[in-house]
């Protein structure tokens, strides 16, 4: 994780005006903030190149054949998907990385923004490049790729046996596997998905199919014991290495650990599971009857609960509190341990809390304009865009990114002037 | 029109998948399998229908299998029920491979599953939620035709339809951005755009075969000024073979994707192509599966689209097509959505004139590719155009009123009225609305 605590936290605004890109450019594509709100940047077309603009400056001289999927950093670098004569690399800062391939995507930063990793195709197989370094074995295919915590290892599920379309007995025996920076598990499966690395790096969790009907939780290529009509993505416990995963049995849902229930409470549907930071809560998105969600905490589901769907399961920092986002009908609703906000929205982006837990802020759109939420107050201001929240570690003021009339503004302000 | 072969169920090819699968059945293996799925997967609808059904026969002239194998019994709505589930369960699960075999036969390859029957059986009895419940036992079972397998397998591997990987599919969106700008410079594919009010999905012939309609649908979206996206991820196939195998779990799991990846990208909508199956499996069965009464994100079909953006103004004719075309309503996104009268407000903006086929709109006879059945592959071509000798007939009655386009929004209609037309030498140019309303439409002046 990145500390924000050397950013300006003085309140104030800096603003940076960017009416005039779309005179220099042909045309401007979408706009991204740097996390601490001192760069604002977007993919331009000039002269019938790609270029980035990054607070009015173009990031290099040598305009690209295509460039797209910019982003930032959590250390605050922007980079992007890049490809010039046909061959496809990450630039970071404006640098790209020496080594190219027949095709990058699906990048990832690492929590710290130090590492990053990409998908790669080269003639035909697959693998993933850290910094430009790329596995040293191929595969015929791969997806559900992870980047472990700090960013030095990767993995993927991979298919390791290429068999033809239409061998459907031959691929029933078991193509896929999971691969750690390039290494595959031993055994096959029908099928390999959502890998998950333990918060220590040295344990690899993920789905797998044995045959058509029994699926399970591999660790480190070891069955859990049990096996189920089906299951969902795993996740590691932070410290105990205990691996947690809902898995269906005769058309309900419980919750599972090691291969043991742990939540005796069926439900209809049960997903997105997620520790607390020290491990004492497990919580999870739910529907306890057909076409009702909510959040269950330790297997107790919030009596509140919503119709349409659930998102955005979040802890506090200190592991107390929980907020998701819920919609009932079109309207999104910010919800903080089973009790909904007043004000409904017509989009949220996912609940921010504050370190100690007392403040959650989000992102919301109202009337088509967007603005910041916290505490169920609105800010007084409405923009044409802003990006999400984020409070200072001293829990007092909040950085707000917004962009208004060709104006792009960096705000910090004091929490309480909004939740007040 | 040109002849086909009589008795079409003799005319089929040996099908591996049925054939492996056969031969690794074991009686208990088939007993615990029926009385698992009949028991502990059916519930009071399939109780009522069992119960219900007086054997009546008025569901027969519903069904295009029937009417064009000369009304044969064993092609009857009930008849399908009665060579398959009520045996089952009157032996109580005890019956042979042989048995099984010809039940996979039915419920994958005599059958769309197109409800056309359920509206003239007096009491509502569902057929196609039978056959689907067969389909079930056969994929419990191991032996779903090869071909159809084969997708399934697909969509569990890559959550598309046709093992699209993932730097193919952002590969071909961006060559068809870029084949698009030759007409229209400023014109984006917008990939990953967070926040768009739109996410445009697609079934996977479109990349692999078909990527002219992503160009179709860039233009259209660029024309009409809509803010939308397309996922560079997994998620993007809005389709669904695992639910006409009978592989629930996959079925739940690609859905799950699609409106996950819908939710991830914050939008308000998602619109797909012209596809019917795949709007069965959003709007009906994969989002019930995981618990969604409804879909959680608005689903709206190419034909509601487009109504919306033609009545709206957001897309102008610039002239009308001006050859008579027939329009064929698919059944999954008219007996199964009521999207009948927004087609013809659409075809009656873009189109001179329509030649209506009869019957038509929720009575319209089924192409015979849906449910499954075109994805079974070529093994059962023939029995597929023996099948459906009356939509032949049907569309050309059309022609010989006048028709000489023939308007097909759904791609598995789309590819068995290719067939159909072929076959029975029938004559008729077919399109889609994307085909017309781009070869129509106004649009931005090239500098
Ligand atoms: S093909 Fe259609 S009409 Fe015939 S039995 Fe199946 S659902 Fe009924
Ligand atoms: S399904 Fe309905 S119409 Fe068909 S035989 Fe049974 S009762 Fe009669």
């Amino acid at each position: 994780m990145v500390s924000n605590q050397s950013w300006d936290w003085d309140i104030g605004h800096k603003e940076i005006d960017i009416s005039d890109w779309s005179q220099r450019f042909e045309w401007v594509e979408e706009l991204y903030a740097s996390p601490d709100g001192e760069s604002v940047a977007a993919i331009v077309h000039v002269d019938e190149a790609f270029n980035v603009c990054i607070n009015g400056t173009l990031w290099s001289e040598a305009p690209a054949d295509k460039i797209w999927h910019l982003r930032f950093t959590p250390d605050n670098r922007p980079y992007a998907l890049i490809s010039d004569g046909g061959q496809w690399t990450v630039a970071i800062s404006g640098e790209t990385w020496s080594e190219g391939y027949d095709y990058a995507w699906n990048p990832m930063a690492s929590a710290d923004g130090t590492h990053l990793a990409v998908a790669v195709q080269q003639a035909g197989r697959y693998a993933m490049a850290v910094d430009g370094k790329a596995w040293e074995s191929d595969f015929s295919d791969i997806g559900y790729f992870a980047l472990s915590p700090s960013g030095r290892s990767t993995a993927a599920a991979v298919q390791v046996r290429s068999v033809d379309s239409g061998q459907v007995h031959a691929f029933q025996e078991g193509t896929f596997s999971v691969a750690v920076d390039g290494k595959s598990w031993d055994p096959m499966f029908v099928n390999v998905w959502h890998v998950a690395f333990s918060p220590d790096e040295r344990h690899v969790a993920a789905e797998v199919r044995l045959n058509l009907y029994d699926y399970t939780i591999a660790v480190d290529g070891q069955l859990w014991p049990q096996v189920y009509s089906t299951v969902w993505a795993p996740c590691f416990h932070p410290t105990s290495g205990a691996v947690v995963a809902p898995v269906r049995n005769k058309g309900e849902w419980v919750m599972a650990q090691d291969g043991r229930t742990i939540w005796p409470q069926p439900f209809v549907q049960l997903w997105r599971q997620q520790f607390n930071a020290d491990g004492s809560r497990l919580a999870a998105i739910v529907a306890p009857k057909y076409g009702r969600w909510t959040v269950a905490v330790d297997g107790a589901p919030w009596p509140l609960t919503f119709g349409t769907m659930v998102t955005d399961l979040t802890f506090s920092p200190d592991g107390q509190r929980v907020a998701a986002l819920a919609k009932e009908g079109a309207k999104w609703h910010v919800v903080v341990d089973g009790r909904a906000w007043q004000h409904a929205f017509e989009m949220a982006w996912r609940p921010v809390f504050s370190p100690d837990g007392n403040a959650v802020a989000a992102k919301v759109e109202i009337d088509g304009r967007y603005t910041v939420a916290v505490n169920d107050r609105l800010w007084s201001t409405a923009c044409d865009m802003v990006w999400e929240p984020c409070f200072s570690s001293d829990d007092t003021r909040l950085l707000i990114r917004s962009l208004d009339k060709g104006i792009y503004r960096r705000s910090v302000i004091s929490v309480n002037k909004i939740a007040e | 029109m040109a002849e086909t072969d009589k008795d079409s169920t003799k005319s089929e090819e040996l099908d591996e998948g049925i054939e492996v699968g056969v031969r690794r059945l074991t009686p208990e293996r088939i007993q615990t399998v029926i009385n698992s799925v009949l028991g502990a997967e059916t519930g009071a609808r399939f109780k009522a229908y069992i119960q219900t059904c007086i054997h009546c026969g008025l569901c027969s002239d519903a069904c295009h299998f029937y009417l064009s194998n000369d009304k044969d019994p064993r092609f009857s709505p009930v008849g399908k029920v009665k060579q398959t589930i009520w045996p089952m369960i009157q032996a109580k699960g005890r019956v042979d491979a042989a048995f099984i075999r010809r039940a996979a036969q039915i419920a994958h390859t005599e059958c769309n599953l197109c409800k056309r029957c359920v509206q003239y059986c007096p009491f509502g009895i569902d057929i196609a939620y039978m056959m689907s419940m067969v389909r079930r036992i056969i994929h419990k079972l191991g032996v779903t035709p090869l071909y159809l397998q084969d997708t399934a397998h697909s969509h569990a591997a890559t959550m598309n339809q046709m093992w699209v990987k993932g730097d193919e599919w952002i590969d071909t969106l961006q060559w068809q951005e870029d084949e698009a700008r030759e007409e229209i410079p400023e014109l984006r594919i917008p990939l990953e755009k967070e926040g768009a009010d739109i996410m445009y999905s697609v079934i996977a012939p479109e990349p692999k075969f078909q990527a002219q309609l992503i160009y179709q649908a860039a233009v259209i979206m660029h024309t009409a000024g809509v803010n939308w996206t397309m996922p560079a991820s997994m998620g993007w196939d809005n389709s669904d073979m695992a639910m006409f195998s009978g592989d629930n779990e996959i079925m739940g799991r690609v859905k799950r994707a699609h409106f996950e990846t819908a939710a991830r990208l914050k939008v308000k909508k998602i619109v797909m192509g012209e596809c019917g199956h795949a709007f069965r499996s959003v709007y009906d069965m994969g989002n019930r599966w995981l618990g969604w009464a409804m879909p959680p994100i608005p689903i709206v079909h190419a034909i509601e689209f487009y109504h919306d953006l033609l009545k709206s103004g957001r897309i102008r004719i610039a002239r009308k097509y001006d050859k008579p075309v027939t329009l064929h309503d698919p059944c999954n996104v008219v007996r199964g959505g009521g999207l009948h009268e927004m087609a013809r407000y659409v075809v009656s903006q873009i189109c001179e004139q329509l030649v209506e086929m009869h019957p038509n709109r929720e009575h319209n006879y089924c192409c015979a590719a849906g449910g499954g059945v075109i994805n079974c592959g070529p093994p059962y071509k023939n029995k597929r155009m023996a099948g459906n000798r009356v939509k032949a007939e049907q569309l050309f009655d059309a022609k010989s009123r006048g028709a000489e386009t023939l308007i097909a929004p759904c791609h598995n209609c789309h590819s068995g009225l290719h067939d159909i037309v072929h076959h029975y030498e029938i004559g008729l140019d077919i399109k889609f609305f994307g085909d017309i309303i781009y070869e129509c439409m106004e649009k931005p002046e090239n500098p």
